[in-house]
């Protein structure tokens, strides 16, 4: 009783954990319970039960409500799919002009609205492609077909590669000193020795649309909710979703709503690149001090010179964390979107994977990490650039980056035509290494993966196999041995415990919604292999990032080292695990781990470090040793923040869950890899992403709650 | 006398939802605790004064008295819920929008208490931002901002960013950014509080040093006595929204009108304050020594010379004739006499 009055909350807890194993073992597994693979609603089976809902027949299989609950909401994608059909070829039919056949002719009014913006998109990809690798269609769309027939001379000759790197190196020498002057040419000359130029300029020219846009958009919105609460209470839950909902799932109703291409892809790209940004944007607003809001009114500054020029700039380090993110979203889906047909390296690097050649993955990943981590540092750069107003520069000086341009230039196209004189009959490689002429590692890396394999084949293969057999099979039989009224009262209990009857309410709504999907089994699994990716991946990166913080040098390189990893697209860490693992459960999830451990590390080096300096001085001078320091004062402080950092570990692992699918998993990713491919595919793709996304919510609240009640308690902020 | 150059009539500013209902129906009767019960809550409460040009008047209360709040009615960054203000005559709560910038951009001069430097600017661009803001070429700006740089003493340092200057300086750089625009009116909120007290009292000095060069009408807000003692032409105490005194330093050591005012009087070092002028007896004897002193100087000062004296000295304006008369007896009794009814 004592005890029990000492620690109500562990007894609680206790208590919860009684019930729920309670009713696993009471419930017992239905003889016709067949492990997921009976489950998919694409075939027809005897023990399946139908029901009719707005016409259409839903299939299940009609459990004892304990064991699984009901598709209730197995209407729900097919209702979204109609809709969206309705949408966009029977609702609001209107009269259009028509350019080319030169009338006029009847088009729903959604069609038409998607396919102007799918044309204007194009036009901006195309413009910014054709200049860096010519092409005539931004000179039809000013003039027409027959135009640039009778005038050949028009067409948009493209950039040699030469100015290119040079242009990009003399930008990153203005807006970043010599350094990344040097990075900047170095990978550009990479890129184009090594024959990935035209699918780097095409991916870089889908980026150079789609980031500034989504910038944009989301600085807007992001000013926007935060001048209206109405707005922002608006945007809230739809910021939230998207911000866990996987990328994969958005492509699906895309797809039906814009077609396939770069068009597409940067539309959602934006979808998926804004909402950070929003968020971001938001936050950073919300910081700026009240007096200087009020210093800037004071200089006499209007509505639109206050948020320019005071407010902007003063939230200019989130909002950069912002830009910093949509650079990342940008390069990832770069890749993701390759799916739907957008050309570039993102799709060599999928069409490589496909073929599992190895090598020309690792090129393909390779170069889009190196534009990504350019882009990022320019545009960080940029950012921090000061003006000096008195050097007193002449007109040489001033000029000087412009006029080095010029000569660049004219250096290249000279370059280029004595290159087209030397190559006479090949190609002309001081114009464009093209794809596949240039030189190639591929083969080496792919011996070298032979070889790993050859060599380390008995080693892999027992590790792969241990680890499966011994330990994920086990850990899935028991996620799915979970009856549903069991997980929905332990998640339930937990929420109550941790956040009172609120948060009960929210991740019992959240979790209802997935039991009652017709996706729940598949759901089970894809947590658990987030649950296991996360669980190594904290592992790793708290000790990593608390051997780390000991001393000033490697905290900073780790810091450094995490901002890297960090850009690299999430398809690029499949690569090596491939090469390692071959198409298994194990590579997926080590890939997962992986990715989820640069978070992991990174709030818990920053958790330490958020620990005031007095407290350490405060302890030394009590005369604790390091390890008494750590546990009873850093840990405890830094805590909150490195849930935090949990809370990002199990976004970041689900994203990459869903990722592995590409390889082959059997779970919610999978499905909606195979909504890409079906044409009544967008309402299940859509749902099966929220599913994923109220996963992430569900943890998301508790931990939330959790870090703000602990924070509260310690009086930290 | 020309018109004052800030005028408030009965100003209020209550915050809360049913503010303007309330004080409506409170018919200029505004009681602190029956609209804390209503859900508002009361920031000024009736203040009615003006500042005359070139005047320095400091708004003195601790936390919570409403002085910020009167500052922020009369630069508009809130809007008052009850009264008028005038600036040179122009009805300030019926300006629009396009005036009130107006007004701001060429009349005034305001100075904060954490300084609100724009962080991403440096001290330069912080000085040249309202003269950019006007519309004013970059190139003159920043000359200015220069000449700006140079009268507070920050040359060598003007490609600094805020973070990398110290309290003090910061301080001078917001001092400097609001005078860039050469401004009528300068406010002043609390800009030393956030100071260590050997800088704060430098600061003061320099800031009395720029007041006699400038010659600005000026309030000035602060929690700290002395320092409104130091500065100020005339000094308003605030509480709880509420101005209980308005009056010149003298006064209100002299003649505090309410216990509270009171309780910051005493322990003020007098001598150190009062000026003879305010303590000499305005009638002339026969009887007099050959000392004189000036009505202006500051009792500490003359102390000892009076003291030292047997007779009464007279005392005299700038034009050297004698104007009254002061006794040693009567220092004595000032400096040490009961803290009650000196006159």
């Amino acid at each position: 009783m004592e005890l029990l009055k000492k620690y109500p909350k562990l007894f609680q807890w206790l208590f919860l954990l009684a019930v729920f194993f309670a009713l696993c073992f009471a419930i017992d597994v239905p003889e016709t319970y067949k492990f997921i693979r009976g489950q998919a609603e694409f075939v027809k089976d005897p023990n399946q039960s139908a029901f009719v809902f707005l016409g259409k027949e839903v299939r299940y299989y009609a459990f004892d409500v304990f064991w699984r609950l009901p598709p209730l909401l197995g209407w729900l994608p097919i209702w979204i799919n109609d809709s969206l059909f309705f949408l966009m070829n029977d609702w609001m039919p209107m009269e259009f002009w028509n350019e080319d056949t030169q009338e006029y002719k009847t088009r729903p009014l959604v069609l038409q609205i998607t396919r102007n913006l799918t044309a204007f998109m194009t036009f901006l990809i195309e413009l910014i492609r054709e200049i860096l690798l010519g092409g005539l269609e931004t000179i039809v769309a000013f003039t027409s077909w027959d135009w640039i027939d009778a005038n050949p001379w028009a067409e948009l000759p493209g950039l040699p590669w030469t100015i290119v790197a040079a242009g990009s190196a003399i930008l990153a020498y203005k807006l970043g000193g010599k350094g990344l002057a040097l990075y900047a040419l170095l990978s550009m000359t990479y890129i184009s020795i090594f024959g990935q130029w035209k699918p780097s300029m095409q991916t870089l020219s889908f980026i150079l649309v789609a980031a500034p846009l989504s910038f944009i958009f989301g600085l807007g919105l992001g000013v926007a909710a935060y001048k209206s609460k109405r707005v922002e209470k608006a945007l809230y839950p739809i910021l939230l979703v998207m911000q866990t909902m996987p990328q994969y799932a958005v492509l699906v109703p895309a797809l039906v709503l814009f077609g396939v291409g770069d068009h597409a892809a940067v539309i959602i790209t934006m979808i998926v690149a804004v909402p950070p940004m929003i968020l971001l944007t938001l936050l950073g607003l919300r910081a700026v001090p009240p007096e200087v809001i009020e210093a800037g009114r004071m200089s006499g500054c209007s509505n639109w010179q206050l948020m320019s020029k005071v407010l902007i700039p003063t939230a200019r380090r989130d909002i950069l964390i912002g830009v910093n993110q949509v650079i990342m979203v940008c390069f990832s889906m770069a890749v993701i979107s390759a799916f739907i047909g957008a050309k570039g390296l993102g799709f060599n690097l999928l069409l490589a994977l496909n073929q599992l050649n190895i090598g020309l993955a690792l090129e393909a990943g390779l170069c889009i990490s190196l534009i990504a981590i350019l882009l990022d540092k320019m545009s960080l750069a940029w950012a921090n650039k000061q003006v000096d107003y008195f050097g007193n520069l002449n007109f040489f000086q001033r000029n000087k980056n412009s006029l080095f341009f010029g000569v660049i230039v004219i250096v290249g196209i000279l370059l280029a035509y004595f290159g087209s004189i030397y190559f006479k009959d090949g190609y002309n490689y001081l114009f464009e290494v093209p794809h596949n002429k240039g030189i190639s590692t591929a083969d080496f890396w792919n011996k070298g993966v032979d070889w790993i394999f050859d060599t380390f084949f008995v080693y892999i293969k027992a590790f792969n196999t241990w680890l499966i057999v011994d330990v994920l099979q086990p850990m899935r039989a028991l996620y799915l041995r979970m009856p549903a009224v069991a997980t929905l009262v332990l998640v339930v209990g937990a929420g109550y415990l941790i956040g009172g009857v609120r948060s009960a309410l929210v991740v019992c709504g959240l979790t209802l919604f997935i039991a009652l999907s017709p996706w729940w089994d598949r759901a089970l699994v894809t947590t658990y292999m987030a649950t296991f990716g996360v669980l190594v991946s904290c592992t790793i990166g708290f000790t990593v990032g608390t051997l780390c913080f000991q001393n000033k040098h490697s905290t900073n390189f780790m810091l450094n080292v995490c901002d890297i990893f960090q850009t690299f697209p999430s398809f690029v860490y499949l690569i090596p695990v491939m090469m390692l693992f071959g198409i298994t459960d194990t590579s997926v999830l080590i890939a997962v781990i992986v990715y989820a451990t640069i978070p992991a590390t990174r709030y818990t080096i920053e958790g330490l470090r958020s620990v005031p300096a007095g407290l350490h001085d405060a302890a030394t001078m009590s005369g604790v040793t390091k390890f008494q320091r750590l546990f009873k004062i850093e840990f405890p402080l830094a805590f909150p923040h490195m849930m935090l950092g949990l809370n990002q570990t199990i976004v970041f692992a689900l994203f990459m869950v869903i990722i592995g699918a590409f390889i082959g998993t059997e779970d919610l990713g999978q499905y909606i890899l195979k909504a890409l491919s079906d044409k009544k595919g967008a309402g299940i793709g859509l749902t099966l992403g929220i599913c994923v996304a109220f996963i992430g919510l569900i943890f998301d609240n508790l931990i939330r709650t959790w870090v703000g009640q602990r924070k509260k308690h310690l009086g930290i902020d | 006398m020309s018109e004052p150059v800030i005028k408030c009539q009965s100003v209020y500013k209550i915050f809360g939802a049913n503010a303007e209902r309330m004080l409506k129906e409170a018919n200029g009767n505004v009681d602190a605790k029956t609209f804390q019960e209503n859900g508002c809550i009361v920031g000024v409460n009736n203040a009615s004064f003006e500042v005359s040009k070139g005047e320095m008047l400091v708004v003195m209360g601790l936390s919570g008295s409403g002085k910020s709040t009167l500052l922020r009615c009369i630069s508009r960054l809130t809007d008052a819920t009850g009264g008028k203000i005038f600036i040179e005559g122009q009805d300030l709560l019926n300006l629009n929008n396009k005036e009130l910038i107006d007004l701001r951009r060429n009349k005034m001069g305001m100075v904060f208490q954490s300084f609100a430097l724009l962080p991403h600017k440096t001290v330069l661009e912080n000085i040249a931002f309202p003269l950019q803001i006007k519309g004013i070429k970059t190139e003159d700006s920043i000359n200015k901002a220069m000449d700006m740089v140079k009268l507070v003493g920050l040359d060598g340092r003007e490609n600094y960013f805020p973070r990398e200057l110290s309290g003090g300086q910061q301080q001078r750089v917001g001092i400097a950014r609001s005078l860039a625009v050469e401004p009528d009116i300068w406010f002043l909120d609390e800009p030393f509080s956030a100071l260590d007290p050997l800088i704060r009292k430098e600061m003061q000095d320099e800031f009395l040093r720029l007041q006699e060069k400038l010659q600005k009408t000026i309030m000035f807000i602060t929690h700290d006595f002395d320092e409104a003692l130091k500065l100020a032409d005339r000094i308003a105490i605030m509480k709880d929204g509420i101005i209980e005194q308005l009056d010149t330093p003298a006064n209100i050591v002299l003649n505090p009108a309410t216990e509270y005012v009171r309780k910051f009087t005493e322990e003020v070092p007098r001598e150190k304050v009062l000026l003879i002028k305010d303590v000499m007896d305005e009638i002339t004897s026969d009887d007099m020594g050959d000392i004189k002193v000036s009505k202006d100087e500051i009792i500490e000062n003359v102390a000892e010379k009076i003291l030292t004296q047997e007779k009464t000295v007279a005392v005299t304006d700038g034009k050297n004739n004698i104007v009254g008369s002061i006794n040693p007896a009567k220092i004595i009794n000032t400096v040490f006499g009961g803290r009650k009814n000196n006159h």
